[in-house]
């Protein structure tokens, strides 16, 4: 039971994140806090695509240099010729291919997904600032209020 | 097709990386160029290049069949690929002929509505929108369609708040829309995430693929159909998911709101088609429940409930903004009960809504422009002192009711037969009643504006006739003529629409068995 609850570690982590930052999004009145709610339900995402891409005794993928231990006993050719199957961008002559790595892809579109969070959150937090320009204040409750009359009369005079 | 002859061949082989590029590029050239003139130039010639584009590539798909571009020569599905089938092949001409229609809108619209120094940055800005709106349509790969989902809603959010400078509403509007619509986009990452702990890979045709093979997969896939539903539906202002939608349409730049209401919510739908029938596949039971219960009864409840709302608005955006959300119903009323007319049906009124929606909000826009109204209250008299453009939104306005010989009818008769087919007479019931609704909410203001007397001014003077510039003429015609075309089928529009909807439907259901 307990063995089972540390290997589902991170997503349990995940969801508490994912659900804590929802639930700032909609409880929190308070525009600033909204964002970092926001902020921190993203995130959750980028840590579930990290968790998925681990691979359980892998290490990074980086490809490494055959040390003359590992081409013992093995042909050359077996050599390149694993090494031309694991794709051209390897080119692998002396490349140790015999590794166990985790999985790249995640990583990479996460990068892209931070690179998306932190420009929605630029806008979000300039849009506060302009709200608070023209408003005086970021909490949405005043805001409403501000705008009661323009919303009964519907007009912006 | 005389055009074809024009087109060098690059252009159809790379065609669905041009209009992809060519606006992202143009977007960075466009912030920094001054003034007005020469932003709204550079993005006229650009969408106009991509609108030819995009036909050609879609004349081109129509003879050579389904058109995989590997981005960068990494073939699929290791590489990013790019698709043009005839599903996405009338969205991406769609998108681009609304771009520039709405820019010709635009060129007196934003004079009066964009600070000058912000108006080489607005064109930059509609310009990302335009390229993430058409990336999301043509790629092939599941990622990829989130960065373009969010690189186009990013520019939506900044294009929605430069409405400030008329309404200061435009700010908290903006500010809803980002939240809600992140946490949308947000929701469709973690469903294509857990869609790629089931199948392993990103390219949307191969997911499908393996996605059959393991005969629906396990209860992560279902997960993952829950999450890009739900992520999807808050893109597309599914009926409880839509309250981002009234203030965005309604306090936007008046160009703005055109553009959004007949492409964005539209190109999301595209989506919604494409994981539901292509991706996934209707044969799955929890697919096949969702579609029957979720959509169908959230789409006729929206139908209802929107409706009803649009008839109590007193701003004359919002109300055409609660019946874009009714419309939207229509739609998924049509992809829900997933036989091939209702599909067809659905798809259709996809285009012929974007069309309507398209004039009604241009005419009201060049309302404001004239007259500065946005009230329902205000439009008294308006068939006296602005004439042409009340005769447009007449027209479009009783093409979103659904009178015969008018597109709206061409669709909503599609969707009842459909529905009748299937046995659902409640459902042909919901339409025509929701169709009753639309005369409430449309013919309140056509009667405003026909049968009251134009409003006295402050200085006692009658108002005068006052027509809106004709560059927002010929905008708001065009749509309206074109809705007359679709409803009357001359020149064959109607057979056009018609039959680019039923290849998709087709598609889509031929590859979903």
């Amino acid at each position: 039971m307990f063995s089972e609850f540390l290997a589902d570690y991170n997503y349990i982590v995940v969801i508490i994140l994912m659900m804590t930052g929802l639930y700032v999004v909609f409880a929190s009145r308070n525009l600033i806090k909204k964002l970092a709610g926001l902020s921190v339900f993203q995130t959750s995402v980028f840590l579930l695509y990290i968790t998925i891409s681990k691979v359980s005794g892998g290490q990074p993928p980086i490809l490494e240099k055959a040390y003359a231990k590992d081409y013992a006993g093995l042909a050359p050719e077996t050599l390149i010729a694993a090494a031309e199957g694991a794709g051209k961008a390897a080119k692998g002559h002396g490349y140790n291919l015999d590794i166990t790595y985790s999985n790249p892809l995640p990583h990479v579109l996460i990068l892209t997904a931070i690179v998306v969070g932190v420009a929605t959150l630029a806008i979000g937090l300039s849009l506060v600032v302009r709200i608070r320009e023209v408003y005086g204040t970021i909490e949405e409750d005043q805001i409403e209020k501000a705008d009661y009359i323009y919303n009964l009369e519907g007009t912006a005079d | 097709m005389a055009l074809m002859d024009y087109i060098p061949e690059w252009l159809l082989i790379h065609g669905p990386a041009v209009i992809i590029v060519l606006p992202l590029i143009m977007a960075a050239v466009t912030s920094i160029l001054p003034g007005r003139k020469p932003a709204w130039f550079v993005a006229m010639l650009v969408t106009i290049i991509c609108t030819v584009t995009a036909f050609a590539v879609a004349i081109y798909n129509l003879k050579t069949g389904v058109d995989v571009y590997p981005m960068g020569g990494w073939d699929p599905p290791h590489g990013i690929s790019l698709l043009i089938d005839a599903l996405n092949a009338p969205i991406l001409v769609l998108i681009t002929l609304m771009a520039v229609v709405s820019l010709v809108y635009a060129l007196p619209a934003t004079l009066a509505e964009v600070e000058p120094k912000k108006r080489a940055p607005y064109y930059a800005a509609f310009l990302l929108c335009v390229a993430g709106l058409l990336g999301m349509v043509v790629t092939g790969d599941a990622f990829n369609v989130f960065v373009f989902l969010e690189v186009s809603s990013i520019a939506t959010y900044v294009l929605v708040a430069m409405g400030a400078a008329r309404d200061r509403r435009a700010l908290s509007a903006a500010y809803n829309y980002l939240i809600l619509g992140s946490i949308g986009a947000t929701f469709f990452v973690i469903g294509i995430g857990f869609l790629y702990m089931e199948t392993g890979t990103l390219n949307m045709a191969d997911m499908g693929r393996i996605l059959a093979d393991l005969d629906g997969g396990s209860r992560v896939a279902k997960v993952a159909f829950g999450f890009i539903v739900v992520g999807l539906g808050l893109k597309l202002a599914m009926f409880p998911l839509h309250n981002w939608l009234p203030g965005a349409y309604a306090y936007a730049p008046t160009q703005i709101t055109m553009f959004l209401a007949s492409t964005a919510t539209k190109a999301a739908l595209y989506l919604l088609l494409r994981f539901v029938f292509f991706v996934f596949d209707p044969d799955f039971d929890y697919v096949a429940n969702v579609l029957q219960f979720l959509l169908v009864g959230l789409g006729v409840i929206g139908m209802l409930f929107a409706s009803l709302q649009a008839i109590f608005q007193t701003d004359a955006r919002r109300l055409l903004a609660f019946s874009s959300v009714a419309q939207v119903g229509y739609m998924l009323l049509g992809v829900g009960i997933a036989t091939a007319a209702s599909v067809t049906a659905g798809y259709l009124h996809l285009i012929n809504h974007a069309i309507i929606k398209g004039g009604l909000f241009l005419a009201v826009g060049a309302m404001w422009y004239r007259f500065g109204i946005t009230r329902t209250a205000d439009v008294n008299g308006l068939g006296k002192t602005m004439p042409w453009t009340t005769a447009a939104f007449t027209v479009s306005g009783l093409s979103l009711i659904g009178v015969p010989f008018t597109a709206g009818f061409v669709s909503k008769y599609q969707l009842a037969t459909a529905a009748a087919a299937n046995g659902w007479w409640w459902a042909v019931f919901v339409i025509v009643l929701t169709s009753v609704l639309a005369i409430f909410y449309i013919g309140r203001l056509l009667l405003a504006a026909y049968f009251q007397d134009a409003p006295v001014m402050e200085d006692g003077q009658v108002c005068t006739r006052n027509e809106a510039p004709l560059l927002m003429l010929i905008p708001m015609w065009a749509m309206a003529i074109a809705s007359v075309l679709i409803g009357t089928n001359i020149l064959g529009a109607s057979d056009l629409v018609v039959g680019a909807s039923e290849r998709a439907a087709n598609l889509l259901l031929g590859l979903g068995g």
